[in-house]
């Protein structure tokens, strides 16, 4: 792998990382992919490397000047056809950690809006000098079908409800700083689980690390296809998944509990009669996590709603590791954006 | 009209009982003679041999996108991909605008199809006015026009009551009623079938359950109404069960199947790769199902509870499905490629082909009663019309989209090798297409 440079420093600032190494890979793996678009085709093994690239960049971050020259001369786009706060931000500061070039698209304010279609769009960015697409579209299969089309690498920022990667991989990242290795571990993961591509990544990203996966919540919002058995799972080295909609055995003996954003426009319509209903039944709450092993960290995604899948004291309280997310998903997000990008120069 | 002997094949008519080796004499529109060594005259010959010569396919399914929607197909493309396909009857469904609700609008079609389809081409009207699920269409006018069946296809009839007062009417019209039995407030905004490959993909499913409820409540308005019902497209075990059972009771009613779904599954949509592709021409209404549907509809066609196999060819213009999945229509672009679907089924003796065969020919012929409008549709008979397919069961060839005769290269079977294809289509006595054998056949 490159060594990352560091960018030219600031006159007021020494040179500190300049003498800094360059992240350790794991052992023989080499990131080799055009494309980000799921966690379900990375081995363990990738999926360590970009764990280990995070924290060199994380170590980057904490520098005095905070960035390196490694990404000079590759232009990023963040193409966002939802809203997004923290994953736009962050790919954008991500980005510009990394010395690259910038471009912000949001749909709205694009050629979209006069009826360009996806695959126009990519094609477009890539002849104006895309190198990294960070793409956010609210159909499942958007990020493969732009990058099919484009010989930019995409990086899939959420498509609908298939895939968040580069939060997965964030949240693998927190867990794996509180936890250790992650073999073994019981992740309960709450809420809205069909509709969340958050806990799809999630899903595949712990099986492949060894973690056993509970997903729960109304019966209505549970997949019903995911479940696998500890016995299977143990022959293959993964972790097993559980799906239920027994709140109190899902939280029994977790090391992490994750709450998913409860959509407030999706309840009241048939599948959840109420948020209310939800609030009784499934919230996260102090009392209900006295279930979790003692040293469990609470984790959220965002945007939270406060008081609908988590208790205010909850999202705020010793366990939440709810900030030390946000934070590390700039840390992920340079190591993505630097993994693809260098991978494209070989 | 010159006369053509259709020389050496292997005549198989399921409407006769007939397979044996024999010449096809065909004079003046009509079969002349059927039997070994008949003398070719002064009649042109075509050279059967090694090739399966039956009657003309009838295709009850078909989407000519003419008038409305040109930029997909029009009469002239889709009835030339349906000659190809080795079909000389086509049932043309209504989804068109305007659609056919009138018997101004059915003669209007009949008309251009007189002028430019390749093929027989038979009106499926509507069954309500304006396709809208509201009030009934005409259905007298409709059946006076010429059409031989009705159907609000892309939708089931919206209304319980309206799929009854139809059913009610249509039998004393001899108009069926073709249903696409679907429940929309159970399938509503889903884009494939609802199971393991759904929810990997993070896409809306349809259950089978939207269909099955559908096929509930035809089959229960057929009893009650004694009505002719056809259930179109079948892609579910549960419905095949319960068309079994009525058939069993002796409801007047038949149905249908569609290549695509005798030939693939939910997983044609994520594709062979490790990462999902999101196949929007795998996008299709009934979606494709689990492997234990297909082996149902399969075990459907061979036992003779599927009357018909049709293609439910549904072209679109490339640009609409190179989309997002959600935002793709659905359809598959089906002619072209239906028969070689069913004789490699065959081949790897999943279909029986003799049941296959009259699938395609007797079968969906008498659920129409097409002989009505067109006396030898369906059948070789010395003195009827002569439409004949003439096919060679074993060449081996694969799919280009590219060289489609339909505007829609919509098909998940791009790149896919085959084995089984049309080499002569005569329709009306007429020598309408013949393919050379490709280079490397029986290879």
């Amino acid at each position: 792998m490159a060594s990352i440079e560091t960018a030219a420093p600031a006159a007021d600032a020494p040179p500190v990382a300049a003498t800094q190494p360059p992240p350790a890979p794991a052992a023989g793996t080499a990131w080799t992919r055009k494309d980000l678009l799921d966690t379900d085709v990375l081995s363990a093994a990738e999926i360590a490397l970009v764990l280990e690239t995070a924290e060199a960049m994380a170590e980057v971050r904490e520098r005095p000047v905070g960035r390196v020259a490694a990404l000079r001369g590759t232009t990023v786009v963040t193409l966002f056809y939802e809203h997004s706060t923290r994953t736009r931000a962050s790919f954008e500061l991500a980005a510009k950690a990394l010395g690259a070039d910038v471009v912000n698209l949001a749909a709205s304010a694009s050629s979209v809006e006069k009826g360009e279609s996806l695959v126009d769009t990519v094609r477009t960015l890539e002849a104006i000098g895309a190198d990294v697409l960070a793409l956010r579209h609210p159909a499942s299969g958007a990020a493969a079908l732009a990058a099919r089309h484009t010989a930019a690498s995409v990086v899939n920022g959420g498509d609908g409800a298939h895939a968040h990667p580069t939060q997965a991989l964030l949240d693998l990242y927190t867990m794996r700083r509180h936890l250790g290795d992650l073999a073994g571990r019981k992740v309960a993961i709450v809420g809205d689980v069909l509709h969340s591509r958050v806990a799809r990544s999630n899903l595949w990203a712990l099986r492949a690390a060894g973690a056993h996966v509970a997903l729960c919540g109304p019966a209505t919002l549970l997949p019903r296809t995911f479940a696998a058995p500890r016995a299977l799972a143990e022959d293959t080295g993964a972790g097993a998944c559980e799906v239920t909609s027994d709140l109190a055995g899902a939280l029994a003996d977790a090391d992490a509990v994750m709450a998913l954003r409860i959509q407030r426009e999706r309840q009241g319509q048939g599948p959840a009669p109420s948020l209310r209903d939800y609030v009784r039944q499934y919230q996260i709450t102090e009392e209900r996590l006295a279930r979790a092993r003692p040293h469990a960290i609470v984790m959220h995604p965002g945007p939270m709603n406060e008081g609908v899948e988590i208790a205010p004291e909850v999202a705020h309280g010793p366990r939440s590791v709810v900030e030390e997310q946000v934070a590390g998903g700039v840390a992920v997000r340079m190591a993505a954006l630097y993994l693809l990008a260098t991978a494209r120069r070989r | 009209m010159s006369a053509l002997l259709i020389r050496g094949g292997r005549v198989v008519d399921p409407a006769a009982g007939r397979d044996e080796r024999a010449d096809v004499l065909i004079a003046d529109g009509r079969v002349r003679a059927i039997g070994a060594g008949l003398d070719a005259g002064g009649a042109e010959t075509l050279d059967a041999r090694g090739c399966v010569v039956a009657p003309g396919f009838v295709d009850l399914h078909a989407h000519l996108r003419e008038p409305g929607f040109e930029q997909k197909g029009t009469i002239a493309t889709e009835t030339e991909a349906a000659l190809r396909g080795g079909f000389t009857t086509v049932c043309a469904m209504p989804n068109t605008t305007p659609p056919p609700d009138s018997g101004a609008a059915v003669r209007g079609l009949l008309e251009r199809a007189g002028r430019d389809a390749r093929v027989r081409v038979a009106p499926v009207g509507c069954v309500t006015a304006g396709r809208a699920g509201r009030r009934l269409a005409e259905l007298a006018e409709l059946a006076e026009a010429g059409c031989v069946a009705v159907s609000d296809d892309g939708d089931p009839v919206a209304g319980g009551d309206l799929l009854r007062h139809a059913l009610a009417l249509g039998g004393a019209l001899g108009l069926v009623v073709a249903e696409h039995c679907d429940d929309p407030t159970l399938s509503g905004g889903g884009v494939m079938h609802e199971g393991a490959t759904g929810e990997r993909l993070g896409l809306r499913g349809q259950p089978a359950a939207a269909e099955e409820a559908a096929v509930a409540r035809a089959i229960a308005l057929c009893e009650l109404t004694g009505g002719r019902l056809h259930l179109m497209h079948l892609s579910t075990a549960g419905s095949v069960e319960q068309a079994a059972r009525a058939k069993e009771r002796g409801l007047p009613l038949t149905c249908e199947v569609t290549p695509s779904h005798l030939f693939l599954t939910e997983e044609a949509v994520a594709g062979g790769g490790a990462a999902p592709a999101y196949d929007t021409s795998a996008k299709v209404n009934p979606p494709l199902r689990t492997e234990r549907d297909r082996r149902a509809l399969l075990a459907g066609v061979n036992e003779g509870v599927i009357d018909a196999i049709a293609t439910d060819h549904a072209p679109h213009a490339p640009e609409e499905k190179l989309r997002e999945f959600d935002a793709a229509p659905f359809g598959i672009s089906c002619a072209e490629t239906a028969l070689a679907t069913v004789t490699t089924l065959a081949a790897r003796g999943e279909l029986d082909p003799a049941a296959a065969l009259r699938a395609l020919t007797h079968g969906p012929a008498e659920a129409f009663a097409l002989a009505r409008h067109a006396p030898g549709a369906g059948t070789l008979t010395p003195g009827l019309a002569a439409d004949a397919t003439v096919f060679d069961p074993d060449e081996r060839w694969t799919v280009d989209p590219a060289r489609f005769a339909s505007k829609g290269r919509n098909t998940p079977l791009a790149g896919m090798e085959l084995r089984g294809r049309v080499r002569a289509v005569v329709v009306a006595g007429v020598l309408r297409h013949a393919a050379a054998p490709a280079e490397a056949a029986h290879g």
